[in-house]
């Protein structure tokens, strides 16, 4: 049985400032990270962050990543397990997972869960070809392998991800048929689109896939534009050639851990699914369970970041640690995500928090 | 097909090694996953769903969704997405649920 202060469950961009901050207070940290290489989906972000300079604004994303790493490899309060998947969590506060091939039992006094978030799929009939790939799929292809993903894709969504991910194919040589959406305008930051559409992409608004073809790979897309009711209008059916198909249709949160542990939960559509009902710390309704970044509502890795330290610095002075300086550090995080979720661009995530708050969680 | 030149990256793809996708022998690299390699060489195809039989290919790349099940050196459900290759390994398409031989 491995004894622990603080674990964290998730080394992205949340686990590794959570990590980082609940060590800077004195606790002793274990994180626990499913993949080879933390970092999570910033190692594959080439991307410029927007934001404030305290959000790493004008690094790329897997610059970040790495240097977050840096800073958690070099922290002696900080243990860091790679390649190993938590398993379960359990009543009595137990975390097993398996690690080294083994299975290992933790016994944690805090558990701050930073799982992230899994990419939603879309039903459509073929839908279960190879050469439908989740756009997290795609940039890890291009940007971690350094494999060209296609020849010639159709994009499906004009969120952030969809809008970013083409430019960056193009960038790898890949042709983009199209950009399509099935909202009348495009979701993500003009500053993305007009990326894309300076290099010739197409950006179809009000379209939607009716069916991906083809013998044991896609060979291509039919597709049409759809009216106010969101049903396809017939006569404006395109088949677009493709050999792959980038669903970028937005993320679920990945609570599955939070469910196990008895979080109290809610479905809020603007955080994207069912998150944990937290407190202005990031706790959940379980005492000593604190949750950061997308796990508790799809937003960006900045916000996550922030989040991460805040949960740190929480699940640390609930420790007794930082008695005199965690008061002010948590209300200047606090301060940076309200300025985060500022504008026009945070109005979901507001509308979401609020939700939660109104279900009993933000005191 | 490898991106050999990237405005933004440099790619540490480790030593160059062979293993068998089926058989047929296949470069990779020790960096690289399983499932890339396989991409670089043109293999869309991982396996077929358990009942229908239906073709199945890589969807999450990160070890979340197990679309990419393929056996390895005899083990069955291996994610091919999150395994590195290694020199000599034998990668083989599953069909269905796949078979553990003792």
């Amino acid at each position: 049985m491995k004894q622990i202060e603080i674990l964290v469950v998730g080394g992205g961009p949340a686990g590794l400032c959570a990590a980082l901050a609940a060590s800077s207070l004195g606790a002793k940290v274990l994180i626990c990270e499913r993949d080879d290489h933390p970092g999570g989906q910033l190692v594959k972000q080439t991307h410029k962050f927007f934001g404030s300079e305290k959000q790493y604004a004008g690094d790329r994303g897997f610059q970040i990543g790495e240097m977050l790493l840096e800073k958690v490899k070099a922290d002696e309060n900080i243990e860091l397990w790679i390649d190993t998947t938590v398993l379960g969590i359990y009543e009595d506060g137990i975390v097993t997972c398996e690690h080294d091939g083994e299975h290992v039992k933790i016994k944690p006094e805090r558990t701050i869960i930073a799982t992230g978030a899994a990419e939603k799929f879309l039903p459509f009939p073929g839908n279960d070809l190879p050469g439908i790939y989740g756009a997290g799929a795609v940039q890890t292809l291009m940007n971690v392998s350094g494999v060209k993903p296609a020849e010639r894709v159709l994009m499906v969504g004009a969120g952030n991800i969809g809008l970013i991910v083409s430019y960056q194919l193009k960038q790898a040589g890949v042709d983009i048929a199209a950009i399509i959406e099935g909202a009348p305008k495009i979701g993500g930051y003009l500053v993305h689109a007009s990326k894309d559409v300076r290099s010739g992409i197409p950006v179809l608004t009000s379209h939607t896939i009716l069916e991906a073809y083809g013998k044991d790979r896609v060979e291509g897309a039919i597709i049409a534009k759809i009216d106010d009711k969101w049903q396809p209008i017939p006569g404006t059916e395109q088949d677009i050639k493709c050999d792959v198909i980038c669903l970028a249709v937005g993320l679920s949160p990945l609570t599955e851990l939070c469910w196990q542990a008895g979080c109290e939960m809610a479905f809020i559509r603007e955080l994207s699914g069912h998150v944990p009902i937290v407190d202005d710390y990031l706790e959940t309704t379980v005492p000593g369970i604190y949750v950061a970044g997308d796990v508790s509502g799809i937003e960006e890795a900045s916000s996550a970041m922030v989040e991460g330290r805040l949960a740190g610095l929480s699940a640390a002075a609930s420790l007794g640690y930082g008695k005199e300086e965690a008061p002010e550090l948590q209300k200047a995080a606090m301060a940076e995500l309200d300025e985060l979720r500022a504008g026009p661009m945070g109005e979901r995530i507001r509308m979401g928090l609020e939700k939660v708050a109104a279900k009993g969680g933000a005191k | 097909m490898r991106i050999e030149e990237h405005p933004i990256l440099d790619f540490d793809r480790g030593e160059k090694i062979t293993f068998f996708y089926n058989g047929q022998e296949v470069e990779g690299y020790t960096n690289e996953t399983i499932v890339a390699a396989l991409h670089a060489a043109g293999v869309r195809k991982l396996g077929a769903s358990p009942e229908l039989h239906r073709p199945r290919g890589l969807f999450c790349a990160i070890g979340n969704c197990s679309s990419c099940f393929m056996t390895v050196d005899d083990e069955p459900n291996v994610r091919v997405c999150v395994v590195k290759c290694k020199q000599g390994m034998r990668v083989e398409e599953q069909n269905g649920r796949g078979v553990v031989r003792v």
